[in-house]
Parts: structure tokens; C-alpha cells; sequence
């Protein structure tokens, strides 16, 4: 390859979808060419990056290859035809290994697609791989995965978040050009938030889970993680609106993001009245809040004021024990989920010689299959149903979770959207918390509150603090994804005309980007 | 204050067929008492007359017409099995045998 068809390449991967999508349909540049951008940047950076799991260069090839043939030919071809796209490895694809993070699904190749997987190639995205997780999504800082460590494109001692943090690193160290995270208690919206994206958590119920590896069924939603708030519209349509293939998919129309990213971008939220969570990083409560987040947060609330919109306080005190409602609730519905891993139908078994029946043998396969975090996971969650325990933190955790939720009603009859840190801190260096649970699952302390009310939650990048990204968490009522989209844009657009250019552009200058 | 006990652990593992071993049991119940303990504070919400949610969505029942539509091809199916046999999954023992 020479030098100048390199340099080109390069730039492929750097453009945002909104433009990249306008060129390949304009013949400007070819599917393979943007594919093979991509795939070279992969093996040149994710020795370091670790943000894949499983890459085909070849299926990845050929299937941009198809979508240039269809093109020439005039065939017709799906709205996002020829764009690259990572897919986090909890989301099942047919026939391409998946493992969420786990040992127990090594070299499992799944039999069919998950709906956000099928939606997104029926419009025509090259999938380029699967993307590094914690195992079964339970973490926040992807050091949970039983494969590799995942490290942030901003500096490469600390963690990208979690658990789609193989998501983050791959869409901020441009290894992709957007990906598909899923969002349990913040796992989509923190690792945008530390890797410095735009990260979406759709209304519970607004994208379908058909094909996602369960988690926690009442909370897990899969959604876009993207470089600007108009590319994660984009995403989000191509993979939301009802399933009949999951019940508690929302028969509604999806409200038109793109349009919301575009009005949002104009700048002008006159009208729009925001609500500032006192109990996330607010007066009273800011221990444990870095000093740089809340600074930068505030004042992307005064730019909020600029742009027009009503800003006040609002005060939910039931969020302060979010965090215990979650760490209840998530681990309960895990245990009960992650029976089905008992190495009969798929993936590992263990002890199958004959000297073992089959109790022995799903429980030697559990022992072996699972990580340590998903152990804890599954025997506190064993702990809080069983008999004699359950009212006192299950049934207790559910009713807290009402409670949440009222506040959230209460709260939207006076404000549109409510804002707050999207995380306490800045990303951490690898290996800081992981002895330490309670520091891990503090991290979610600002995503929690909207996961437990099923309400829509954005994560948009509002500046640096000791050089690494923070985010603004915009939270709206149900269905109304596009309230999240239109503040996001407006923080976008009024701040990187401050700014003179987007704020992953300073990525390479970083010192972990060298 | 301790809410759960090594041997509390061992039990649960069982429950939840986990093999855990010695080691593990050890740093396991020092982590999940401290983590027991954080989550108990679900306990100060004045929250007596709440009903509890178990799900957002406000979903009753969901119906769709009851119609036939392919499964999955039993051999694709059986080929990510740790262990097939005669077109089934294969399992290990599951009855003793008889002393």
C-alpha cells in the first residue's frame, strides 16, 4: 500500500457516520475502502487498545463488498449501507462467536440473530467485530472480562468504563465508527461519558432484547454509543421500535431522534425548563464527586442557561438509595437468569467423565465457567429471594424503586429533562478498584436512578478534567428519547463552536494516544 | 455488624450450584458482608404502604395470534452442545445407581 492511499485510509476513520453515510451513497468512497480503513486501524492499534474480541476481516470485507456490488449493479440497499459498525459481545449473532465476557461461552457460535444485530444488517452495516465486556455485563470498567483488559484511548493506564467499555475504546480510538453498548445500571452512559461519546439509553422497552444475554431482564436496554449526538440518533432508529419478538417491547413509534439531533443543533432550547438532580453531585451531596467533573457539569448548565432553557434544582431524595435498590434488585434477576448456564444446551462443560453426575457437573462448570464478580453476583442475588430474606431486600429494593420512579413523575411535571454528572469521576487507572466492590458500584451512582425508573438517559461530552473526558447525564420522561437528543445536540454544537473543534479531536494529542 | 457467615456462603453457593472453593469462600464472605451491608440501607425508606415494581413497562398481558412459524434446525441447534447424542443433548447421570 503507498504512503498517500494510507494516509487517505486514515482519515475514513475518522469522519462521523452523518458524513460517511452521505459519501458512500454518493459513490464517493467504497464500502471496502472504508471497511478496510477500519481493519487496518484494528490491527494496528488494538494490541494495545484491547477493545475487540472477535474480529473477521474476511466476513468484514466481504460483506462490503457485496453492498459496493449491489450499488454499481443499482441495486437497492439499506439506509446505512456500506457503514462499519462493532456490536458489544452480550448482543447474539448468528453463526459469529459470542461470549459475554465469558469463559462459559468460549467459542460458542450462536444459531440465530439478536433483532438489534438482524435490524442493523438488513440496513446494510458491515459488522466488524465483537466488542470486550465485563462478564455478562456486570462491571464498570470492563477488567471483568475473562479474556483481556480494555484500555481508555485518552490514556492507556485507566480503565474505558463498563462494562461496554470494548464499545468505548473502539468507537473513541477510531477502531470503529460507532458501536451498539447495552445499559443494565449505566453501562452504555458511563464508558461514553470516560472515553469521551455520546451515549444513549433508550425508554426501557425501546429497543428489543431478543438476542441480548440476559443480565437484569427489568433494566437491560441495548442503545448507541457514537461520536456525536446526530450519529447515536441515527443508530438509535436503525435499532429501536416494537418486537413481536419481545413482549415487553414498547408498540409505539420510535419519536424522530434525527430530527430532535438536527433542531437541537440549531441552539436555541428557549422554553426548554431543566431540572439540576441536587442528590446526584448537587449541595450536600458531593463526596465522592471529583472537583474537574463538577466543575465542567456546572458549566455546561450555565451554557443550557445561554441557549435559553429555565434551570432550577430539583430535589429526589429516594436516589440516595439507588444504589442499594440496584445492587439488590440486578443481582437477584442475574441469579435467576444466568441458571440457564449449566453447561447442558451450550458452551462449557465441565467433569463430564463419569465420575460426576449431573449436579456435580453443572456446578463444576459454573465454578469454572464463571468470574469472580459474577459469583458474587449470583450468590448475593441467591441470598436476597430466599425465604426469610426476600421482604427485607428484594421486596424492599422494589419498593424503593416505586419510589424512584414517583419522584421522577413528580419531577417532570415541572421540568422537561433532568441533568446531572454522568459519572462522579474521571476514568480511573486500571486495577484501582477492583478489590474493592463497593468502589466499583459506586461509579454508577449518577446512571442507577434512571435505569431502576426505565426513563431515557444521554450522556454527552461537556470538556476535560485532568485531561480526560466528562459527561453530562440529560434524563427524560418515557418515549421521550427525543428530549435527550435535542438538549444533547444543543450542548454539542454551542460547545464545540466554543471550542473551534470537537473534543475528540484533542484525542490525539493525549497522552495515551501517541 | 455481620449479616453473612462463611458458612452462610458455602450454603448459597450450593443453592446456586457453584463449586466455589476454599480460597474463594474466604474472600468472598468478607466482600459480600461489606456489600450486604451497603445494601441494607433499602431499609430506611419509609416505604410500608408502597407497592413494590417489578417492572416499569405497564404491561398485563401480551397476546399475538397463534400461529406456526419455524424453529430453529435441530442440528444447528445441537452443534453449540457441549455433548449431543442420537439428535438430543447428551447429559451427564442423573439418577445414583442403585447401592
Amino acid at each position: 500500500m503507498t504512503a498517500t492511499s494510507r494516509a487517505v485510509r486514515t482519515d475514513l476513520t475518522t469522519l462521523d457516520v452523518a458524513t460517511l453515510q452521505q459519501s458512500l451513497a454518493a459513490g464517493e468512497v467504497s464500502a471496502v475502502e472504508v471497511t478496510r480503513a477500519h481493519l487496518d486501524r484494528i490491527a494496528a492499534d488494538d494490541g494495545r487498545l484491547g477493545s475487540y474480541l472477535h474480529v473477521d476481516p474476511e466476513a468484514a470485507l466481504a460483506s462490503a463488498a457485496e453492498v459496493d456490488r449491489v450499488r454499481s449493479a443499482g441495486g437497492e440497499l439499506g439506509p446505512l449501507a456500506g457503514v462499519p459498525i462493532a456490536l458489544k459481545d452480550v448482543v447474539v449473532t448468528e453463526g459469529v462467536p459470542t461470549t459475554s465476557g465469558s469463559k462459559i461461552l468460549d467459542g460458542w457460535r450462536p444459531p440465530y440473530d439478536a433483532t438489534v444485530a438482524a435490524r442493523l444488517k438488513a440496513a446494510g452495516t458491515v459488522l466488524l467485530g465483537k466488542t470486550n465486556m465485563d462478564e455478562f455485563a456486570m462491571g464498570s470498567s470492563t477488567e471483568n472480562s475473562a479474556y483481556r483488559a480494555t484500555r481508555n484511548p485518552w490514556d492507556l493506564d485507566r480503565i474505558p468504563g463498563g462494562s461496554s467499555g470494548g464499545s468505548s475504546a473502539a468507537v473513541a480510538g477510531h477502531l470503529a465508527p460507532w458501536a451498539i453498548g447495552t445499559d443494565t445500571g449505566g453501562s452504555i452512559r458511563q464508558p461514553a461519558a470516560l472515553t469521551g461519546l455520546v451515549g444513549h439509553k433508550p425508554t426501557y422497552g425501546g429497543v428489543s432484547r431478543y438476542g441480548l444475554i440476559a443480565f437484569s431482564s427489568s433494566l437491560d436496554q441495548a442503545g448507541p454509543m457514537a461520536r456525536t449526538v446526530l450519529d447515536a440518533a441515527l443508530l438509535h432508529e436503525a435499532i429501536g421500535g416494537h418486537d413481536p419478538r419481545d413482549s415487553t417491547s414498547i408498540d409505539a413509534p420510535v419519536p424522530g431522534l434525527v430530527a430532535a439531533a438536527r433542531d437541537g443543533a440549531r441552539g436555541d432550547l428557549s422554553g426548554l425548563k431543566v431540572g439540576v438532580v441536587t442528590e446526584l453531585g448537587g449541595e450536600g451531596h458531593r463526596e465522592g464527586y471529583g472537583a474537574g467533573v463538577l466543575e465542567r457539569v456546572a458549566e455546561a448548565v450555565a451554557l443550557l442557561t445561554e441557549l435559553g432553557a429555565a434551570v432550577r434544582p430539583v430535589s429526589c431524595p429516594s436516589f440516595d438509595l439507588a444504589l442499594a435498590a440496584y445492587y439488590l434488585i440486578a443481582p437477584s434477576e442475574a441469579s435467576s437468569n444466568l441458571a440457564r448456564f449449566d453447561g447442558v444446551r451450550f458452551g462449557l462443560r465441565v467433569g463430564d467423565d463419569g465420575s460426576h453426575d449431573l449436579d456435580e457437573v453443572m456446578a463444576l462448570t459454573r465454578e469454572q465457567g464463571f468470574g469472580a464478580e459474577v459469583k458474587r453476583r449470583i450468590i448475593l442475588g441467591t441470598y436476597a429471594l430466599s425465604s426469610g430474606y426476600y421482604e427485607a431486600y428484594y421486596g424492599q429494593a422494589q419498593k424503593v424503586r416505586t419510589l424512584i420512579t414517583r419522584e421522577f413523575s413528580a419531577a417532570y411535571a415541572d421540568v422537561d429533562v433532568l441533568v446531572s454528572p454522568t459519572s462522579p469521576t474521571v476514568a480511573w487507572p486500571i486495577g484501582a478498584r477492583v478489590d474493592d466492590p463497593i468502589a466499583m458500584y459506586a461509579a454508577d451512582l449518577c446512571t442507577l436512578p434512571a435505569s431502576l425508573a426505565g426513563v431515557p438517559a444521554i450522556s454527552v461530552p461537556c470538556g476535560l478534567s485532568e485531561g480526560l473526558p466528562v459527561g453530562l447525564q440529560v434524563m427524560a420522561p418515557a418515549l421521550a428519547d427525543d428530549r435527550c437528543y435535542r438538549v444533547a445536540a444543543a450542548l454539542e454544537a454551542a460547545q464545540d463552536a466554543a471550542r473551534g473543534h470537537r473534543l475528540l479531536d484533542e484525542l490525539s494529542t493525549a497522552a495515551g494516544a501517541a | 455488624m455481620s449479616n453473612l457467615s462463611r458458612t452462610d456462603v458455602e450454603h448459597l453457593a450450593r443453592l446456586a450450584r457453584l463449586a466455589v472453593t476454599d480460597e474463594e469462600l474466604d474472600v468472598f464472605a468478607g466482600q459480600l458482608d461489606v456489600v450486604l451491608d451497603a445494601v441494607a440501607r433499602v431499609g430506611e425508606a419509609a416505604a410500608a404502604d408502597v407497592p413494590p415494581t417489578s417492572h416499569v413497562v405497564p404491561l398485563t398481558n401480551v397476546f399475538r395470534p397463534d400461529v406456526v412459524t419455524p424453529s430453529l434446525p435441530r442440528d444447528q441447534v445441537l452443534a453449540g452442545a457441549p455433548a449431543a447424542e442420537d439428535d438430543r443433548f447428551r447429559v451427564p447421570r442423573i439418577l445414583q445407581e442403585e447401592a
